[in-house]
C-alpha cells in the first residue's frame, strides 16, 4: 500500500524490537469473537489512477454543477475565488497541521487566525471575535446559549420567521436540552418582508433574553436592525444579527453600528466553494464586555521570552479540555483552514475592493430584478434587498422545471419552506440570487423562461 | 516591503541579551500583520470596467443603509498577500513536513489526491440547493461513504451530517435523549471515565445531561463492576472511548456493554481512537449503540490548522429514527434527500454536512480498500508498540497493559532536575518534530501521549526516539537549556500567561 513504508524487513525487526512474533500478537489481548467478526467486507484497494478515475466518474455525474446559468443562493453563495486563496490553503504547512497548541510550531496559523478575528471585528463593528465556528447555522446557535450564560434568568429566544429554516431548525436542536427556553417565532411583514417590530416588542419583556434577526435575512432584505435592535434593548435583551451573505457587510452598515450585541454568520462567499454545502466557516463576534463568555477558540497576541511578538491560543479556562462539563461549548476542532481562506480572501479583496464587489452584486440584482419587471414578474417584497430577491411567480415548482430546460438554475422555490409564502389564489415565490457570477445576458433568458408558462 | 523586511530580519535574528530587555508595553514585531503592511490606495483584486449609465450599489440601497468604509480594513496588493501567507506558512510545523505524533489526533498522511478530487469542479461547484436529479454523483458518494463506515465499524445506520467530532457527540448524545423520552423514560445521567476526551462532557452539558465519572482502575482500564455500581434507572448511557485515552483495549467492553442494556441504557462509543480498530474490533460487536468518527483522524482528511474535520455519527437500527436531517434515499428515480423524520433530533447545522470533507474520506476508503484499512490499524499499533519499547527505558509508560495505536509516557525528570513536560515538548521542536500530546489524560501526571500512526517511516520513529533518549541526558546535564527551549525557531518559548493576563484578541492601529 503506497501510503506505508514499512518494508517486511522492517516490520520483522520492529516486531523484533518489541519481543513479538506477529502484528496478530500485537492485538490477541482484543476479545478473539470481536476479533473474528472485524474483517471489513469492502472491495480491495485501488491504484491512485483507479480512485481518480472513480472519484471523477462520480463529480461528471453531478451535471448541477457546471453549465447552468445559476441563481441559487439562500444561504450558500456562488463567489469567484481568486487563485490566491487556493495556493495558500493548498500549502501543506497550514493544511497538515492542527489546533495550534504549540506556538512556537504554530505561528503561521495562529497570526492567520488573529488576522481573521481582527477582519471580522472590522466587518461586524464589534470587539471580539473567535477562531471561527462550524457554520453559519452552529454560529446562530452559539450566540444563542452565549447570550443565555450572560442572562441566565431570562428565558424567551425572539427568532425571526424570515431566519433561514436550517439556521432555525438548528437552533431549535442546540436549545432542545435547554427545557426552560421558550422560542417565540416572529412573522415578517407580508408586504415588505420584513420582521414584524410590533411582535417583537409584544414578546419584550423582562423575560426576554435575545432577538435574532438575519442581516440581511432569508429573503435578501436589508432587515431594520437598528430599530429592532432597539426593542430589544428596551427590555434589557440582547440582539443578535445573523448573516448568511457576509459579502453585504461589505457596503451595509456594521451591525455592532446598528446595535447587534452578538453579530454571526456563515464565510463561505469569502473564498471557500459551496461544494454541495459544507465545509464553510461560522463567525461570531461580539462587545468585550462578553470575551469570557465565547465559546471556541480564541488566539491573543503575546510575546516570547525575548520579547518578540507572538499569538498563541488564550482565555482557554472557558474551554472543554480544562473547563470539562461547565465549558462554554464543547467546540474542538473548528473550521481553521477554511478562516484562512476567507482570510486570504478578505486581504486580496481589501479596503476598497470588498466594497466595490459588493455594490456590484447589488447592482446586478437589481439589474435582474428590472428585467423580470420587464415581463411583469415583480418582486415579492418592497424593502430593500441585498444580491437575492423573492420573485412572485405562478407555480414555483413548474418555473423552476421550465428554467432548467432552458439551461438555467433559476433559484430556490420557498412556498414549500413557508406556507404563508403562498397567496390565496395559489402562486409561489421564488428566491432568485445573483452575485458577479452572473451576467446581465442572463437575466433576459431567466425573464422568458419563467414567464414561459402563462 | 522594505520596512517589513527589517523588522523581521531584527525579530528573527535579535540578540537574545538585548531583546530580553525589550519592555513588555513595547514587544518586538515578530512578523508584520497584514494591516501593518497596509498603504492607502492599493488592493489586490481588479473588476472589469462598469456598465455604463448604471447607479452604483451604494446608490441603490441609499446612505442610510450603507458604511461609508471598513475602518482598519487591510490594502495590499496580490503579491503582497501571496508573500505574506507564504512567509506565515513557514511558521508552521505540519505532518507532511515533520514527524508529528500528536495523541488522540491521528496525524496521518493526508493524500493529496484527496484534496483534488475535493476541488473537482463537479463537487466543488455543486450548490447545496442543486436539484437532487442533477446531484446523483454527490448524493450516491454520500450512501456509499455511509455504507462503507457502517461496514467499518459494524453499525446499521450513519448520517454525515455532524460538522466535528464534538458536534457528532453532542448528535449522538441527543439521539440518546430521544430514545429514552420516546420510550416515556427520560433519563438525566451520563456516565463518561475520568480517562475521557474534554468533548466528552462538554458535549453531555449541552445535551441536557448531568455527568457521572467513573473511575478507571490502577491497571489503567474501566471494569464492569464500576459501571455496575453508577447504573441506575437514571443512567441514560455510558460515553467511552475505545481504546481509551491511555491507549488500552478495554478489556471488560463487552460487559460493561450487557450490564448497561440489561438497565435500559445505551453504550456511546466515542470513535476518536477507531484508528486502532478498523479490522480488529467493530464497535458495533462491543455493543455500542452510537458511534462518533472523526474524519480527520482516522480517514484521512488533513487537519487543516484545527478543521474542518467532519463527525459522521453511527447507530443501531433502533436508533436509526434518530438521525438528524436529512438522510439519503434511493428511490426509483434515484437518489435523493428525506425530509420526513418525525423522530428525527432535528439539525446540527446548514445543509447536508462537510461534503468537502466526505469526498476526501471516501476517496481514502477506496484506496485502502477493506484489507487496507485492517492494515493501517495493524501497522498504526506496530509502531505505537515499537515506540513503547523505546522509550520506556528513560520514560515509563502510564500502564502495564497492552498497547494500542497510541501510548501514554511519564517521565521522572521534574524530580531528578526540575525539567517538565512542557520542557520535553519545547525541546523537540529543535530536533524538527511536533511534540506528543502533553498533560493529558489528566489522570497521568505530566502525560505525554505518542501517537505515531502507520504512515511514518521507521526512521522517523528512530529518529524521534533518538531525540527524546537525548533530551532525556540534557535534562540532567544542562536543565536550564530545557527550560528556555525552542533555540532554533523563528520564536522562543511563547509566554502563555501574559495572553491570558493581558487579552489582546485583534489589531488595533496604534494611537497617536
Amino acid at each position: 500500500m503506497r501510503f506505508f513504508a514499512h518494508t517486511e524487513d522492517d516490520v520483522r525487526a520492529m516486531l523484533d524490537t518489541i519481543g513479538a512474533r506477529s502484528l496478530e500478537e500485537l492485538i490477541e489481548h482484543v476479545p478473539a469473537a470481536m476479533r473474528r467478526s472485524a474483517a471489513i467486507n469492502l472491495a480491495s484497494g485501488m491504484s491512485e489512477a483507479e480512485v481518480a478515475a472513480t472519484l471523477g466518474a462520480l463529480a461528471a455525474r453531478n451535471p448541477g454543477a457546471e453549465g447552468f446559468a445559476s441563481f441559487l443562493g439562500f444561504g450558500m453563495y456562488r463567489h469567484y475565488v481568486p487563485a490566491a486563496v487556493r495556493a495558500i490553503t493548498a500549502r501543506a504547512e497550514f493544511a497538515t497541521s492542527y489546533t495550534p497548541y504549540q506556538p512556537e510550531a504554530s505561528q503561521g496559523t495562529l497570526a492567520a487566525i488573529f488576522e481573521f478575528q481582527t477582519l471580522i471585528t472590522q466587518l461586524t463593528g464589534l470587539e471580539v471575535a473567535n477562531a471561527s465556528m462550524y457554520d453559519g447555522a452552529e454560529a446562530a446557535a452559539e450566540a444563542v446559549l452565549m447570550a443565555h450564560r450572560t442572562a441566565p434568568k431570562r428565558t424567551r429566544v425572539a427568532m425571526s420567521r424570515a431566519l433561514w429554516p436550517d439556521y432555525r431548525a438548528t437552533i431549535r436542536t442546540y436549545l432542545s436540552a435547554f427545557e426552560d427556553i421558550e422560542i417565540v417565532e416572529l412573522p415578517f411583514d407580508a408586504n415588505s418582508g420584513v420582521t414584524d417590530a410590533a411582535a417583537l416588542q409584544h414578546a419584550a419583556d423582562a423575560r426576554l433574553l435575545c432577538a435574532v434577526i438575519g442581516y440581511p435575512n432569508a429573503f435578501g432584505v436589508v432587515e431594520p436592525l437598528g430599530r429592532l435592535a432597539a426593542v430589544a434593548h428596551d427590555a434589557d435583551a440582547l440582539a443578535i444579527s445573523v448573516t448568511a451573505e457576509p459579502l453585504a457587510l461589505g457596503l451595509l452598515k456594521s451591525p455592532g453600528q446598528l446595535g447587534a450585541d452578538i453579530a454571526v454568520g456563515e464565510g463561505q462567499s469569502f473564498g471557500i466553494a459551496p461544494q454541495f454545502g459544507g465545509p464553510g466557516v461560522g463567525f461570531m463576534a461580539a462587545r468585550a464586555a462578553h470575551m469570557r463568555q465565547m465559546p471556541g477558540r480564541l488566539v491573543g497576541e503575546t510575546r516570547d521570552r525575548l520579547g518578540q511578538r507572538a499569538w498563541c491560543l488564550t482565555l482557554a479556562t472557558r474551554e472543554q479540555h480544562i473547563r470539562r462539563e461547565r465549558a462554554t461549548s464543547n467546540i474542538c476542532t473548528n473550521h481553521s483552514l477554511c478562516a484562512l481562506a476567507a482570510t486570504v480572501y478578505l486581504a486580496i479583496m481589501g479596503r476598497r475592493g470588498l466594497r466595490e464587489l459588493a455594490a456590484r452584486n447589488v447592482e446586478l440584482a437589481h439589474r435582474a430584478l428590472a428585467a423580470l419587471a420587464k415581463v411583469g414578474i415583480r418582486a415579492r417584497f418592497s424593502a430593500p434587498f441585498f444580491n437575492e430577491f423573492v420573485a412572485a411567480v405562478d407555480d414555483s415548482s413548474a418555473a423552476l422545471a421550465r428554467a432548467e430546460r432552458a439551461g438555467i438554475l433559476a433559484g430556490v422555490a420557498l412556498d414549500g419552506y413557508w406556507p404563508e409564502l403562498r397567496t390565496p389564489d395559489g402562486a409561489g415565490a421564488l428566491l432568485v440570487s445573483v452575485t458577479e457570477m452572473n451576467h446581465d445576458d442572463e437575466f433576459g433568458r431567466l425573464a422568458a423562461a419563467l414567464l414561459g408558462g402563462r | 516591503m522594505a520596512g517589513a523586511e527589517k523588522i523581521r530580519a531584527r525579530a528573527v535574528g535579535s540578540q537574545p541579551q538585548a531583546a530580553a530587555k525589550a519592555q513588555p508595553a513595547e514587544p518586538l514585531p515578530g512578523v508584520p500583520l497584514i494591516f501593518e503592511e497596509s498603504a492607502a490606495g492599493r488592493g489586490g483584486a481588479d473588476f472589469p470596467p462598469r456598465a455604463a449609465g448604471q447607479p452604483h450599489g451604494a446608490e441603490i440601497l441609499g446612505a442610510e443603509l450603507c458604511r461609508d468604509d471598513i475602518a482598519g480594513f487591510p490594502e495590499l496588493s496580490e503579491p503582497q498577500v501571496m508573500r505574506h501567507f507564504l512567509r506565515l506558512s513557514q511558521l508552521n510545523f505540519g505532518q507532511a513536513l515533520h514527524f508529528y505524533p500528536l495523541g488522540s489526533c491521528t496525524m496521518k498522511y493526508n493524500p493529496v489526491l484527496n484534496d483534488e478530487a475535493a476541488a473537482l469542479a463537479g463537487f466543488a461547484a455543486l450548490h447545496p440547493t442543486t436539484p437532487a436529479h442533477l446531484a446523483q454523483g454527490a448524493l450516491e458518494l454520500m450512501a456509499r461513504l455511509e455504507a462503507a463506515l457502517a461496514e467499518i465499524t459494524g453499525m446499521d445506520a450513519v448520517s454525515l451530517h455532524p460538522a466535528a467530532g464534538a458536534q457528532g457527540e453532542l448528535t449522538g448524545l441527543l439521539i440518546a435523549r430521544a430514545w429514552h423520552r420516546k420510550r416515556a423514560a427520560p433519563r438525566r445521567k451520563v456516565i463518561i471515565p475520568d480517562t475521557a476526551h474534554g468533548t466528552n462532557p462538554a458535549s453531555c452539558t449541552l445535551a441536557g445531561f448531568e455527568v457521572v465519572v467513573a473511575r478507571s482502575n490502577k491497571r489503567g482500564f474501566l471494569e464492569a463492576a464500576e459501571i455496575r455500581r453508577l447504573l441506575s434507572d437514571d443512567v441514560a448511557a455510558l460515553m467511552v472511548t475505545n481504546p481509551n485515552t491511555l491507549g488500552i483495549f478495554e478489556p471488560e467492553i463487552a460487559e460493561i456493554a450487557d450490564a448497561l442494556h440489561e438497565r435500559g441504557a445505551l453504550l456511546y462509543l466515542d470513535g476518536a481512537n477507531m484508528n486502532a480498530l478498523m479490522g480488529v474490533a467493530k464497535p458495533g460487536a462491543m455493543g455500542a449503540d452510537i458511534v462518533q468518527l472523526n474524519l480527520h483522524k482516522t480517514f484521512s482528511t488533513p487537519h487543516g490548522g484545527g478543521g474542518p474535520g467532519a463527525g459522521p455519527v453511527g447507530v443501531k437500527r433502533h436508533l436509526e429514527p434518530f438521525l438528524p436531517i436529512p438522510r439519503v434515499r434511493r428511490e426509483s428515480g434515484g437518489w435523493r434527500f428525506d425530509y420526513e423524520r418525525p423522530d428525527s433530533i432535528g439539525r446540527l447545522r446548514a445543509f447536508h454536512g462537510n461534503f468537502g470533507m466526505l469526498v476526501r474520506a471516501y476517496a481514502y476508503i477506496l484506496a485502502l480498500g477493506g484489507d487496507g484499512l485492517a492494515e493501517a490499524s495493524r501497522l498504526a499499533i506496530l509502531a505505537s508498540n515499537y515506540l513503547r519499547t523505546r522509550l520506556e527505558p528513560r520514560y515509563p509508560s502510564a500502564t502495564a497493559e497492552p498497547t494500542m495505536h497510541e501510548c501514554v509516557h511519564t517521565h521522572d525528570l521534574e524530580k531528578r532536575s526540575g525539567v517538565s513536560t512542557l520542557d520535553i515538548a519545547k525541546r523537540l521542536l529543535d530536533f524538527g518534530i511536533h511534540p506528543p500530546t502533553i498533560y493529558f489524560p489528566l489522570v497521568v501526571h505530566g502525560a505525554m501521549m505518542v501517537e505515531p500512526t502507520e504512515t511514518e517511516p521507521r526512521s522517523a520513529l528512530d529518529a524521534f526516539a533518538a531525540a527524546m533518549e537525548k533530551i532525556y541526558n540534557e535534562a540532567l546535564s544542562e536543565p536550564e537549556m530545557l527550560h528556555t527551549a525552542p533555540h532554533k525557531l523563528a520564536l522562543s518559548r511563547v509566554d502563555e500567561a501574559h495572553a491570558a493576563r493581558h487579552p489582546v484578541l485583534r489589531w488595533q492601529p496604534k494611537r497617536g
